[in-house]
């Protein structure tokens, strides 16, 4: 296994680490038994994501597909964040080792849950926007892929 | 964070360095002496020769005869034939044998009649006799006991001498159960003494001890019958076809004679250089140690840290030049930490955070100088990104 030169840049300078104390709307998912659990803290004006943060628990692929999906959503707007595709952020890191695809499917999911929070708290169906968002759901290790 | 010039190799437990003396008596069969022992010319007979040699210094290692030694591909295929070979219908084994115990046991049980019983390993990591004695009991026809002599993750010794000392009376009422120990760990750091220890075969594996991969033995007690597990031609009294690896069993002999003579020496050592790390790592808030402190491997530990995961963490010491290792699913290659983590009772996130560390008699204070002072700003680093972290430390 081997991971690509981007990967390990953003692993050894994760972009966007740490809390948003006036964040506005907050999405975790992961679990710590399969090893990887991602936060993902964003403030959003007027329809806009004006910043991010993230925290993750994980292997090295997790965290460098958490910096770069916040790099990915940084200034953009809503509707652009969650049309973020796990294979925007492959690309973006010039590829994953298969074993760690759902590394990339976890980042995306984690803009999702963050965006639906954001509209929850505006009193908004997220679903309307968002598609079924289940919180409770482990996402750990998809078929045949393995668990970071 | 730029990627750091030093080279520090903490990680002997997977491999080892071939030693100087080791590298100086191999160069020539990688040379000029690459005859065919089998040939009855004299550049055959020299390569003949040298596996004799080897043989004698293994046995005397052993405490052993030479005719008891067969030179394999290393120490998984000592542990194949040993296991599957013995014709055992019921096996007694541990949860956290190596993978190439564990997976021979599952496999007889898929698709033969073999039948294995599976001992626990409790939060210290060593068996209890208690409960071979029990397994036995239940299980009167029992064929086989394999036990390691120490765990390849976590380094505790196993009540080896105790084991064959049970399994010798056991036998003495009419029963024929033999004792086989995956040795790979401790040969070259803990005397072994076979006969002492009522060991019917012991696999070893050259490369964890400063030989070279790919050549390992299977030690089997005269007496003990175990069919040939490579079929062909008549290399290692018909038990083992195949041409020999000559330089691979000339680095066995050369590595088990350097690593068996200064035993005691390397040991005490490795016992304070291991101090040093361990009195440093634990002052690390929410550090645990995995396995027995004592009954452990001069140049092993094991430490699960919270908050955090374990290829991380191994990513971030190769990026300031130290190698080690981890239990953690990502380094495992599989869906779940480490087997032998879990056998002891840890919780799953708390295996993924495991690190190894493994030294060798080259390993050096400078070394650990490196690895003392890179290694908390790391876990900090890894533990002030966590989510997990943040839930614990509240």
């Amino acid at each position: 296994m081997i991971y690509t030169e981007k990967v390990m840049e953003h692993f050894a300078n994760p972009q966007n680490v740490g809390e948003l104390p006036d964040a506005n709307g907050i999405g975790e998912v992961g679990n710590a038994k399969c090893g990887d659990i991602m936060k993902i803290y964003l403030k959003i004006e007027d329809g806009v994501i004006v910043d991010v943060r993230f925290k993750t628990f994980g292997c090295g692929a997790a965290i460098a597909t958490s910096s770069v999906s916040t790099e990915l959503i940084k200034g953009k707007r809503i509707e652009d964040a969650l049309s973020l595709s796990n294979k925007t952020v492959v690309d973006a890191l010039g590829g994953l080792p298969s074993a760690k695809l759902h590394c990339s499917v976890l980042a995306e999911q984690a803009v999702k849950a963050a965006v639906a929070d954001y509209y929850k708290r505006q009193g908004i169906d997220p679903e309307l926007f968002v598609g079924k968002c289940d919180d409770s759901e482990h996402h750990c290790c998809g078929e045949g892929e393995n668990c970071g | 964070m730029e990627k750091s010039s030093k080279a520090v190799y903490l990680d002997n437990a997977a491999t080892t360095r071939i030693s100087d003396t080791v590298f100086e008596g191999v160069l020539p069969y990688l040379k000029e002496r690459y005859g065919n022992p089998s040939s009855v010319y004299s550049l055959g007979q020299e390569s003949a020769r040298a596996i004799e040699k080897s043989r004698e210094r293994l046995a005397s290692a052993l405490n052993c005869t030479p005719g008891e030694i067969y030179f394999t591909g290393g120490g998984s295929e000592s542990n194949n034939w040993a296991i599957r070979s013995c014709g055992a219908s019921h096996i007694i084994t541990s949860e956290f044998e190596h993978h190439a115990v564990l997976h021979v046991c599952e496999n007889l049980e898929k698709h033969t009649g073999v039948k294995t019983t599976y001992l626990p390993v409790y939060a210290n990591g060593i068996i209890k006799i208690e409960d071979l004695e029990k397994a036995l009991h239940e299980n009167p026809s029992t064929g086989l006991v394999t036990i390691m002599f120490a765990n390849n993750e976590i380094g505790t010794i196993q009540p080896i001498a105790e084991i064959g000392r049970l399994i010798s009376d056991w036998n003495k009422k009419n029963r024929k159960c033999r004792f086989h120990t995956d040795a790979v760990q401790a040969v070259g750091n803990v005397p072994i003494d076979v006969q002492a220890m009522n060991i019917d075969m012991l696999s070893l594996s050259g490369h964890k001890f400063h030989g070279m991969k790919g050549a390992g033995a299977l030690y089997v007690r005269k007496g003990v019958k175990l069919p040939p597990f490579i079929l062909g031609g008549a290399q290692e009294r018909g038990s083992r076809a195949g041409t020999e690896n000559v330089a691979g069993i000339v680095a066995l002999g050369i590595a088990v004679e350097e690593a068996v003579g200064n035993l005691e020496e390397k040991n005490a050592l490795l016992l304070k250089k291991r101090e040093r790390i361990y009195n440093e790592v634990m002052k690390i808030e929410r550090t645990r140690l995995n396995g027995d402190l004592e009954k452990r491997l001069s140049n092993n530990l094991n430490f699960s840290f919270e908050g955090i995961e374990g290829e991380a963490l191994l990513l971030n010491l190769d990026l300031m030049g130290i190698a080690a290792s981890s239990g953690s699913a990502c380094t495992s290659g599989s869906l779940d930490p480490s087997h032998v983590l879990l056998a002891l009772g840890l919780p799953h996130e708390i295996a993924h955070g495991s690190l190894r560390i493994s030294m060798s008699r080259y390993t050096t204070d400078d070394e650990i100088t490196h690895l003392l002072e890179v290694l908390p700003p790391i876990v900090a680093k890894l533990r002030a990104m966590s989510p997990v972290w943040e839930n614990i430390n509240v």
